[in-house]
């Protein structure tokens, strides 16, 4: 089998890189540009919203790069998780982006996009029929949950990727899709053992992070019939064996194992070693074909909120600021029960003090006097008007608070006017689950388009 | 006075492993190092429960030498993005598993 090249510019589409770079993988035999678009590592705001965490012209520059680079080579581009959380106006959007690039540079391409969202109602059917099951710490789900899910995608493995490629298009604008999955299809195509394959798309899911320089640039594997490899394509950065081996452990709860959706894949046998001094040779790893499941994500609104942010920098309340953090907080959340006749859990009154254990909460065990401490008051209500309406009420004391025994009313630095800042929806992520599946395509679906022609 | 574990590594992280697991990643600087760590009386699953106040049972410990790392893993106390999540990345959670001693 011949070896499979795939350029990675970087871990994120938006995320910026050169024309030079992508021109030197190329050079070394690129089969496939391939790139990640997104995640959940920024929070359920950009699921249950359908809203992209990248500006367009973010988007738009790197991917007028690839586009640009791609057909010269005449090689594909695939994407996934368009548009951060993969929803079908998130595909759209970038698909959209890829067609404005087309007509200005007179490219004619062949588009796949692979939309990944979820029916709600298909997804209760599939309840009902006893596919869907819990992953840890999640427990069974039931279709009230589904019901408050604002957006619903399903992760794509390979299979819907290699499939569109099989149509014989030019770029691939994929939903949502594990961070892998990109990576790994063209060699999976291409007929490359899986455990390379799925072991070389983990390395390379984040670009330059697994290189001595996490900053700079992407990287380009190569795999075969015994494993693979990886190196950088800045020139200022290098691959070293445990620059690799231990990207395994990024955001990843098990070191050794992986799911995909179509089986998992196991590192327990990788052997990591330098070819030179900027590349490195992985062999060893497995992967295990199991049952099809795929991964469902879901985003709901679970209130709204608003926030009031007071600077303190007074010393003597600051050596006291555990007292009065929690007076505060109890004094409004009285306040809210006594003016609103409203009380938790439908109204939430916190008061997080940055600087001094905003972070942390109680886990934190450093009791020092801080120098200055930002009191954020927040209020999670069942609809914005309230939320407000919450902060609004505590704005006199959030200015006035004293410490018990106080003789006068000292006045904090407030940041803003108005003073309440109305934050919107608040999102949570609601489901941890699979779909046990017939085949790794069946909750996916593709249109294939031609544009700039 | 014990050392802590954050004197003896080159760095601790932590970072959300997807919505609702949490992983914290310990790398040694040296085989020794990573000994010291790794059979620590103080780095135990009941150990770090009680800096996290969770069940011991929900706490997953590997100990990797070929790259020299302790890594953690546990589910969130609170879901990423929910009306009690004060670390959206998880990113800052690695400060208690710092600060423990090797000897308490």
């Amino acid at each position: 089998m011949p070896e499979t090249h795939v350029l990675v510019p970087a871990g994120m589409l938006g995320a910026g890189f050169t024309a030079e770079a992508v021109d030197r993988g190329i050079a070394l035999g690129a089969h496939a540009i391939a790139i990640d678009g997104g995640s959940t590592d920024s929070g359920p705001y950009y699921l249950g919203a359908a809203a992209p965490k990248m500006p367009a012209e973010a988007i738009t520059a790197d991917l007028r790069v690839m586009l640009l680079a791609a057909h010269r080579a005449g090689i594909p581009v695939i994407i996934g998780s368009a548009g951060t959380s993969g929803t079908d106006v998130g595909v759209d959007w970038v698909a959209g982006l890829v067609e404005d690039l087309a007509r200005e540079h007179g490219l004619g391409l062949t588009v796949a996009r692979i939309y990944s969202e979820q029916d709600p109602d298909d997804l209760v059917a599939l309840l009902d029929a006893g596919r869907i099951h819990p992953l840890p710490p999640a427990g069974p789900l039931d279709a009230a949950t589904l019901g408050r899910c604002r957006h619903v995608v399903g992760l794509m493995g390979a299979e819907p990727i290699i499939a569109a490629l099989d149509a014989g298009v030019d770029v691939v604008v994929g939903g949502r899709a594990t961070d892998t999955a990109v990576i790994a299809a063209v060699p999976l195509r291409r007929g490359a053992p899986a455990g390379p394959a799925w072991h070389a798309a983990k390395t390379a899911e984040c670009g330059g992070q697994c290189t001595t320089d996490p900053r700079g640039g992407g990287v380009l594997v190569t795999v075969d019939d015994e494993g693979f490899t990886v190196e950088p394509l800045e020139e200022t950065s290098a691959c070293t064996p445990t620059s690799v081996a231990a990207h395994m452990i990024y955001e990843n709860a098990d070191p050794h194992v992986m799911r995909e959706p179509s089986g998992t894949l196991d590192v327990r046998g990788a052997r990591y070693r330098a070819l030179d001094d900027r590349r490195v040779r992985v062999t060893g790893s497995t992967f295990t074909p199991q049952s099809p499941t795929v991964k469902l994500e879901g985003s709901g609104v679970v209130g709204y909120q608003s926030l009031a942010l007071a600077g303190i920098r007074d010393p003597e309340v600051l050596a006291s600021i555990d007292v009065w953090s929690k007076g505060l907080r109890d004094f409004v959340a009285a306040k809210v029960r006594d003016v609103l006749g409203r009380e938790e859990p439908e109204v939430v009154v916190e008061v997080r003090c940055y600087g001094w254990d905003a972070v942390l909460g109680d886990l934190d065990d450093d009791r020092t006097t801080p120098r200055e401490v930002g009191a954020v008051l927040i209020a999670t209500a069942p609809d914005q008007e309230t939320a407000t309406k919450v902060v609004k009420l505590a704005n006199p004391y959030l200015l006035h608070m004293p410490l018990p025994g106080m003789d006068h009313l000292p006045s904090f630095a407030f940041l803003s006017s108005p003073a309440e800042i109305p934050r919107g929806p608040l999102y949570e992520f609601l489901l941890q689950h699979v779909v046990a599946v017939e085949h790794p395509e069946e909750l996916f679906r593709t249109r294939i388009e031609e544009v700039g022609r | 006075m014990s050392p802590t574990i954050g004197d003896v590594a080159s760095l601790v992280r932590s970072k959300n492993a997807g919505p609702f697991w949490q992983t914290l990643d310990v790398f040694l600087p040296d085989d020794d190092a990573f000994r010291r760590v790794a059979e620590a009386p103080g780095l135990d699953e009941a150990t770090v429960a009680r800096a996290y106040r969770l069940d011991p049972a929900t706490v997953r410990i590997f100990r990797l030498p070929d790259i020299r790392v302790v890594k953690i893993s546990f589910p969130r106390p609170t879901p990423q993005g929910g009306v009690h999540d004060r670390d959206m990345h998880a990113g800052q959670q690695h400060v208690p598993l710092a600060r423990l001693p090797l000897h308490p």
